[in-house]
């Protein structure tokens, strides 16, 4: 017994040692956390502008609402599909079109092989503002622009992908190997030699996975365009509301789904076979 | 191997070429094709309206001069009150959706739940995860109304898409050792969820409620142009207006305070890791 209370477990036969699971300033961190959020929350609760009487029948609207979309109306179908067509058009052609342009955004806004600090600093530009606002606006402003149409929804969702992809690809960019371009250089390389021989090689795998999972969100994306006018499904969804066409409101509602899915579902495969 | 490097050194005109993306020389031309026929056929849908876009130009024109310079005093009051709701809501409906989505998310798991439990999670998850904010936005406008009751309600809806999925990974990926533990004291189920599955995904989940409120904040911003409050609907009606100005302010404000989001919430989540 002498030798156990010498050795560590002494401390547990110590009356006045107690195991706590947090140091002193782990708790009053967590404690400070814990009031920021409830006062955030109180302030919320407090300030925000609700029309409570809404917010306690909002459950009967709600079921009221899905009574009237059963059953999906299996009629507007023939009238879904093409549109459906069209939203998938919009997103891809809306990708390879961000492709084009965001290469070389990103070789411009990558800090290692941008040539100079202003070509640094305008592409980085584009990159945060193309990145920051959303596709729909952008799709707001390109109806006003060109009119309504897949054209205008083309646009808008290349635009807000060119900062998206560019800004990853770029990243990628910062992050590869030197040596392939160092190696390059020493052989007398020009900068187009370089750029295909040791830059291209090194990216292609984010590439790949960039672009796909661009097109699997430009699907999602494209299928509200048609809300502002700028083709897809989304004017559809858009009409069936507007003339209470609940029936047909659900029928859209489960084609978007599919849609999406199947969007998964092949950047599911492609992304098998390519990484 | 042995071939090819003879002729090699014997063939004086040997060039070294970089091999193709796709080696079969037939799949290569097919995929090509495929995919010229694809898009010949996708641009001709387009319907491309050249004079419009001609008359668009002058418009455009109207557009930016409007736009430039932004304009932030005339509207504002209008601009900081939009913001406060559009954070509001985005706060609201990351913190109830959160809470909402762990169940969800559970249900989601294959391996905590019995199969039909699971299948509906699973639905549920999917569905919610498929429709965009602003589809969901324009449906709860139209059954609880304008403002910012139907915003929250659609980024709940969105944040349980996304943040049930990731939950129900979490939960797929936990260690058993805990879970034998807590069973071998002879606790129930959910003394067990409690006790030994919540505790290991306590610390993704704070992670992903920190990124789920940089997510909710930029929806936030477009459902409002459909109705739904928050900046959004102040940024729809300074276009409806044709009132420019006030619209690229808004425009700098929002891509501002994304950026910001996305610096805190990144700093918080690398925080709490």
């Amino acid at each position: 017994m002498s030798k156990l209370t010498s050795g560590p477990l002494s401390e547990l036969t110590n009356e006045s040692y107690h195991w706590e699971r947090y140091t002193f300033k782990q708790k009053m961190g967590r404690y400070l956390a814990f009031f920021v959020v409830a006062g955030l929350l109180l302030w919320t609760f407090n300030t925000i502008d609700v029309f409570w009487p809404w917010v306690w029948s909002a459950p009967e609207e709600i079921q009221d609402m899905v009574s009237r979309m059963m059953p999906p109306n299996p009629y507007a179908v023939p009238e879904i599909l093409p549109v459906l067509v069209e939203t998938i058009n919009i997103a891809t052609i809306g990708t390879l079109f961000a492709v084009i342009i965001s290469l070389p955004i990103a070789y411009f806004g990558a800090r290692n092989v941008s040539p100079n600090k202003i070509t640094l600093g305008i592409a980085r530009l584009i990159i945060v503002a193309t990145r920051s606002i959303n596709t729909l606006i952008w799709a707001l402003l390109f109806v006003a622009i060109l009119g309504p149409g897949p054209m205008a929804g083309v646009v808008a969702i290349g635009f807000r992908s060119i900062g998206f992809m560019g800004k990853l690809i770029g990243e990628s960019i910062e992050e590869m190997d030197w040596g392939p371009v160092e190696a390059l250089q020493s052989s007398g390389s020009s900068r187009g030699h370089i750029i295909s021989y040791a830059i291209v090689p090194q990216v292609m795998p984010t590439f790949w996975a960039v672009t796909i999972l661009r097109w699997d969100i430009n699907i999602r994306e494209s299928t509200v365009l048609g809300m502002v006018g700028a083709g897809g499904i989304g004017m559809l969804f858009q009409v069936a509301i507007d003339l209470f066409r609940w029936n047909d409101v659900s029928m859209v509602l489960v084609s978007i789904v599919t849609v999406v899915l199947f969007g998964e579902v092949v950047t599911g495969l492609v992304r098998r076979k390519l990484i | 191997m042995s071939g090819t490097s003879s002729t090699v050194s014997a063939d004086q005109h040997y060039v070294w070429k970089r091999p193709h993306f796709i080696e079969s020389f037939w799949v290569r031309i097919g995929i090509m094709i495929l995919s010229a026929v694809y898009l010949v056929y996708a641009f001709s849908t387009l319907e491309i309206d050249f004079q419009r876009v001609a008359r668009g130009i002058p418009r455009a024109m109207q557009i930016f001069s409007g736009a430039i310079p932004p304009d932030f005093a005339a509207r504002g009051s209008l601009i900081v009150s939009g913001f406060i709701e559009s954070i509001q809501i985005t706060f609201l409906a990351t913190f109830v959706g959160v809470l909402l989505s762990i169940p969800f998310g559970f249900m989601a798991a294959r391996n905590v739940t019995i199969l039909p439990v699971y299948g509906l999670g699973r639905a549920i998850v999917i569905v919610a995860r498929s429709l965009h904010p602003v589809v969901l936005g324009v449906l709860f406008v139209k059954a609880v109304g304008f403002g910012a009751v139907a915003g929250v309600l659609t980024l709940l809806i969105y944040t349980i898409g996304f943040v049930g999925k990731l939950i129900a990974e979490a939960v797929e990926e936990i260690k058993y050792g805990q879970i034998e533990a807590i069973r071998s004291t002879g606790a129930g189920y959910f003394t067990i969820l409690i006790y030994a599955v919540f505790p290991q995904i306590m610390p993704r989940l704070i992670g992903l409620t920190m990124y789920q409120l940089d997510i909710n904040l930029r929806a936030s911003a477009v459902i409002g142009l459909v109705g739904a409050g928050g900046i959004g609907s102040t940024l729809n009606s300074a276009f409806g207006r044709y009132d420019y100005g006030t619209a690229s302010a808004i425009l700098i404000v929002m891509i501002g305070l994304i950026l910001v989001a996305e610096t805190v919430s990144g700093k918080l989540r690398r925080f709490t890791r």
